[in-house]
């Protein structure tokens, strides 16, 4: 059973909790400052989104090597939990810089924007940040949510509207799945709490308890939703196609990192010992992700559709750290989720820039010679694709290093051979891209760059960090190395 | 000790990419090409004074490693970035950097009216760093950075003509052909960290005789998994079939790339890791059948082939088989040397060939071509010296790296595969003989407008192949077993190739006696000068024997003819079955028939009840649909488990 919080709020210590309540507080502000009316092209709101989000990584940061639990141990801050937040919260800033420009030029500049994106951090920090399956879930809705609203935003766009309501609709199936795999291993083991479950267990072993394991299975499909897991993805390329480009840019990442941050904790802190019961499901998972994800990737024309195939694969990869398990399995997903992030929001980033007004040029077609008409554009896309592929010297291919040899260490050999071949499709459609910016001449009117400093900046970071990750990426590695520990 | 200041060598290089990149658009040509060449040709001094700071060392201390800084811990092993000086990456460094300077001044001529002159030079250095990182990397890791990047820039500039769709096409097939081997390297190497503990060289080829049995599964399996990767690079059966399409690139890439450096880092990869494949006997052997395979194969591929560019391609990768051939048979040594030989006298046949196609204003069919000795005398004189080189006549370069070649596979044993690589030399000398009557001997078969354009090259083009044409005869020199106490260049490369195998080899070679070696070598010069004989005979004194020839042996020359249509198998039984599974997963997995009709009807209440109707009836359920029954598959595994 759980112990009610004391009484005593005081007691609570509420630096631990830093990023969630700066993020509330940016959000009431935002929400606050729309009653004195501002023009279309105010930056006010997005100069107090980047703050508030400056704000919360600020204030994990400077406690970083604090390990502490509140609310009866419902919340922890750990390694764990800050190297998400600070994920989360660069994530949320470059979504940001990417929003400023191009919500103004599709008319979407709306403080509720940018307080429904600083609350779907919250949320997303809360999920990394919970110990508890209640709280997981809390973070998991109002992550969700505010994303439902985002996808939906351009309220004047069929197809917004459409996969709102499709990723709406499949969203609250999932949930149902989640809060159902809940209930029971509540029934099972008593108790919400990770830390209690497994201490549930060395009492008791659940091994071969169906309630346990069906609730686990359970929570395995609602978070496999979350991150695009194979057969539970069909939401993904609508909601990402439909979406402001922006949004799909953050969502392909926060949302994924979040899903996968949840299952990570549950997986280690609560089923370790029943890990043997998770890897053939998960493997199994993890196969049928990158495949489907990668093969049907082949055939899009459509980048920010194809580019949700590819976000489906990298879960995939991902899933095979998450089978590896371990602390060299954990530290490669985390490895791989703070590069993944950096160079999938490049790739957004980049089509956030094409096309005027409300206009969307995001057909590989519409990539023809665009390469010589703005060479740091195309040298920025083709980088970015040569790091998805998984090619060096860039942070994409230690990444993969990383998750392979861990996967290798513990002895996954199929799974690794099955990765690499999917890695060496994928590179196929990565490539198309390139030769649409170099080696083919536009048809009709060539696409408009809509520059943006805003836009630019968080491009030259995205780029930085994706070669310097390639180049140097010992200072990653053992942050996420060091983050896991409390895992273990 | 003097420090050889290693990572110098690709730095300089990538030093002008970078300024190519910042400042190229205010250098004008001049300025690009000094800057390019420049580059190159530093690089290549440093590179020399790195080879003189080794020779000084004593013998048994020819090995220097440069760290940089370190790349990335994994639990105890770290990898870092960090640079290797030993005999072998000194040779490799010196072919790369010196043949590379001379392609560098080549194509100063060669691209001066192309508009494309500053992106050239900008990916020809790219290409020259990605190569010396491939060569002086310390370790695997470093190594498959260099690999990629110079794949990277093969596809880059194969495609270069990118208005041609068939260079396009071309540089994709270069790309993909190659990620199949690079799974194989990828893989490998992924191996031989889990279970050798290591990727740096010293450490891995010192722990690997103890942590895996000699010809053990594991050892096995990495090793054939690296050899893949190195038939993918270095074109060899059955991944070849991207290197004769590679053709489509400017003839100075070919020459650089595609016959001098890029595509010999296969045999140094094997070269490199003998240790590892020394414990693999299946692996050696593999890398010695195929070897042997493809230099029969290609061989007679590049007989019937019209395209100047094409027969010189196929010779390249019948040539790399003799390097793999020897790398099986375990004569390592005589592999790289034969690298080094085939440098010099495959990319002067390159430049020349471009010289040629120059003269003849982008002329490349051999049929149209004949007579130009006179007209283009310098062009002729050294292309003449590579085809003997080549053809393995004594005293040119290729004479003693082949001979070296069929010795080390005599000697060890290898009588079929000797016999193989003796009928490919024949063959060698044929069709090359054949490629040089054909180009500038007989009649002229010039067009009226390329013959009235017909001139020889200038001498930025001429002197890269005076030089080379010097090398390609004196080249082989360093492997006169008379010369300084028998063979210099073996014994300086010993260190890097030789172990307790490789000295056996040596033992069983040099027990064979005196008057078979030269028995050999007699054999070999033979096979040669007939097939130049039949070549001149078939092609200039009685060309009706070619078309008699022809017509009675039609099966065989149309099987020739049409490169044994692998290109066609390989379409049929992987390329549309991929393409055919992605458009059958696409039509399952992404049901989406709203995109046309939504954006035609805009937004008017008809299309949002339109829509709606169609979330009520279809889609969404057809989603839900599919996650359940993924639902129910993994429930349904889950209770029966």
């Amino acid at each position: 059973m759980n112990v009610l919080p004391t009484p005593v709020l005081l007691a609570v210590d509420w630096w631990a909790l830093g990023a969630v309540l700066a993020l509330s507080a940016g959000i009431l502000l935002l929400l606050l400052l729309e009653f004195f009316p501002a023009q279309a092209r105010s930056n006010r709101s997005a100069i107090v989104a980047l703050l508030t989000l400056a704000a919360a990584g600020w204030s994990v940061f400077h406690v970083r090597d604090a390990k502490r639990e509140i609310f009866g141990g419902m919340f922890v801050h750990d390694g764990f939990t800050v190297f998400f937040t600070l994920l989360f919260c660069a994530a949320g800033a470059l979504a940001v810089l990417l929003s400023w420009d191009y919500v103004k030029r599709t008319r979407i500049n709306q403080a509720e924007y940018y307080a429904l994106l600083l609350s779907a951090t919250a949320g997303m920090i809360i999920m990394a940040a919970s110990n508890d399956l209640i709280t997981i879930f809390l973070g998991l809705e109002l992550m969700s949510l505010a994303l439902y609203v985002l996808v939906g935003f351009q309220r004047h766009h069929l197809e917004s509207n459409e996969a709102a309501l499709k990723y709406f609709l499949l969203g609250a199936f999932a949930s149902g799945f989640l809060l159902y795999g809940i209930a029971l291993l509540y029934g099972a083991t008593g108790t919400t709490g990770l830390g209690q479950m497994a201490a549930v267990m060395i009492d008791s072993p659940m091994l071969g308890n169906p309630l346990f394991l069906l609730g686990g299975l359970l929570l395995i499909i609602g978070f496999g939703f979350k991150v695009s897991a194979v057969p539970f993805h069909m939401w993904t390329p609508d909601a990402y196609e439909g979406a402001p480009t922006s949004i799909t840019a953050f969502m392909s990442v926060g949302a994924k990192a979040a899903g996968f941050a949840a299952l990570l904790r549950v997986l280690m802190r609560a089923m370790g010992d029943v890990q043997a019961d998770w890897i053939p499901i998960l493997s199994g998972l993890a196969i049928l992700t990158m495949t489907v994800g990668n093969i049907t990737a082949l055939l899009q024309n459509n980048l920010k559709r194809m580019l949700a195939y590819s976000s489906i694969a990298h879960a995939g990869y991902v899933l095979i750290a998450v089978v590896a398990g371990g602390r060299d399995g954990a530290a490669s997903a985390l490895f791989y989720l703070a590069i993944y992030a950096v160079m999938n929001l490049g790739a957004f980033g980049v089509l956030t820039l094409l096309g005027r007004e409300r206009e969307e040029r995001v057909l590989i077609s519409d990539l023809a010679g665009l390469g010589f008409r703005h060479p740091a554009l195309g040298i920025a896309l083709t980088l970015f694709m040569i790091s998805l592929g998984g090619i060096p010297p860039t942070a994409g291919f230690m990444a993969k290093v990383y998750v392979f040899s861990a996967a290798l260490n513990a002895g996954l050999v199929p799974l690794v051979i099955i990765g690499v071949l999917n890695s060496v499709v994928a590179i196929f459609y990565y490539l198309r891209v390139t030769v649409a910016l170099y080696m083919e001449e536009p048809q009709g009117e060539p696409v408009y760059v809509s520059w943006a400093t805003p836009g630019v900046i968080a491009l030259i970071a995205s780029v930085v960090l994706t070669l310097w990750w390639g180049i140097q990426a010992n200072g990653l590695l053992a942050a996420a190395q060091r983050s896991v520990l409390g895992l273990l | 000790m003097n420090l050889p200041l290693l990572w110098i060598i690709p730095a300089l290089p990538i030093a002008a990419v970078a300024l190519n990149l910042l400042v190229g658009d205010r250098l004008g040509r001049r300025g690009i090409a000094w800057l390019a060449c420049g580059a190159v040709g530093l690089a290549f001094l440093a590179a020399v004074r790195a080879a003189l700071t080794l020779a000084a060392l004593p013998e048994g201390e020819r090995q220097v490693v440069e760290t940089a800084y370190t790349w990335m811990r994994v639990g105890d092993f770290s990898i870092q970035v960090a640079f290797l000086l030993d005999p072998l990456s000194t040779v490799m460094a010196l072919v790369v950097t010196g043949v590379g300077f001379l392609i560098h001044v080549y194509s100063v001529g060669y691209m001066a009216h192309d508009p494309s002159y500053r992106r050239f030079f900008l990916y020809l250095n790219l290409f020259m760093f990605a190569m010396l990182t491939l060569v002086l990397a310390d370790n695997l890791l470093l190594m498959f950075v260099g690999w990629e990047g110079v794949g990277l820039c093969s596809y880059l500039l194969i495609g270069f003509w990118y208005e041609r769709p068939s260079a396009a096409e071309a540089g994709k097939k270069a790309f993909i052909v190659n990620r199949i081997g690079d799974f194989g390297v990828i893989l490998g190497m992924l191996m031989l960290f889990t279970y050798g503990g290591s990727l740096q060289y010293e450490r891995l080829f010192a722990m690997a005789p103890h942590v895996f049995a000699l010809g053990g599964g594991l050892i096995t399996g990495a090793m054939l998994l690296m050899f893949l990767g190195a038939t993918g690079k270095s074109a060899q059966l059955p991944l070849y079939t991207w290197l004769p399409d590679a053709m489509e690139g400017p003839t100075p890439v070919s020459a650089l790339i595609h016959a001098a450096t890029m595509v010999t880092a296969g045999v140094y990869l094997v070269a490199r890791c003998h240790v590892l494949f020394e414990l693999a006997p299946v692996a050696l052997q593999t890398v010695a059948v195929i070897g042997a395979a493809t230099a029969l194969f290609a061989a007679t591929i590049g007989i019937a082939q019209n395209d100047i560019k094409r027969v010189l391609a196929y010779s390249t990768v019948s040539q790399l088989g003799y390097m793999f051939l020897a790398c099986g048979v375990g004569a390592f040594g005589a592999a790289i040397f034969h690298l080094m030989t085939h440098a010099f006298f495959k990319a002067l046949l390159f430049l020349g060939a471009g010289s040629v196609i120059h003269a003849l204003s982008d002329e490349q069919d051999l049929r149209r071509m004949g007579g130009l000795a006179s007209r283009l005398p310098w062009t002729h004189a050294t292309m003449l010296t590579a085809t003997l080189a080549i053809s393995g006549i004594p005293p040119f370069a290729g004479f003693f790296s082949k001979d070296e070649i069929l010795h080390g596979a005599f000697a060890s044993g290898h009588h079929v595969i000797w016999l193989v690589g003796l009928i490919g030399a024949a063959l060698t000398a044929f069709y090359m003989f054949r490629l040089y009557v054909l180009c500038f001997r007989g009649p002229s078969r010039v067009t009226p407008e390329a013959a009235h354009h017909l001139h020889e090259s200038p001498p930025t083009m001429i002197v890269p192949l005076v030089v080379l044409a010097a090398l390609s005869v004196v080249g082989g020199w360093v492997g006169l077993p008379l010369l300084a106490g028998g063979h210099p260049f073996e014994r300086w490369l010993a260190p890097s190739v030789e172990s307790a195998a490789g000295a056996h080899g040596e033992a069983a070679a040099h027990a064979m006696s005196a008057g078979g070696a030269w028995l050999l070598m007699a054999l070999s010069v033979a096979v040669a000068l007939a097939g130049i004989a039949l070549a001149v005979r078939a092609y200039l004194q009685d060309p009706e024997i070619a078309g008699r020839l022809r017509e009675r042996l039609r099966v065989v020359h149309a099987v020739v003819f049409h490169k044994y249509w692998v290109d066609e198998i390989y379409d049929a039984l992987v390329v549309s079955p991929i393409y055919r599974l992605s458009r059958w997963l696409w039509r399952v997995w992404d049901v989406k028939v709203v995109d046309g009709t939504v954006n035609g009807v805009g937004f008017t209440f008809e299309g949002v009840s339109a829509v709606l109707r169609l979330f009520q009836t279809g889609f969404v359920g057809t989603y839900a649909l599919i996650f359940t029954i993924g639902v129910a598959v993994l429930l349904y595994h889950f209770l029966r488990g």
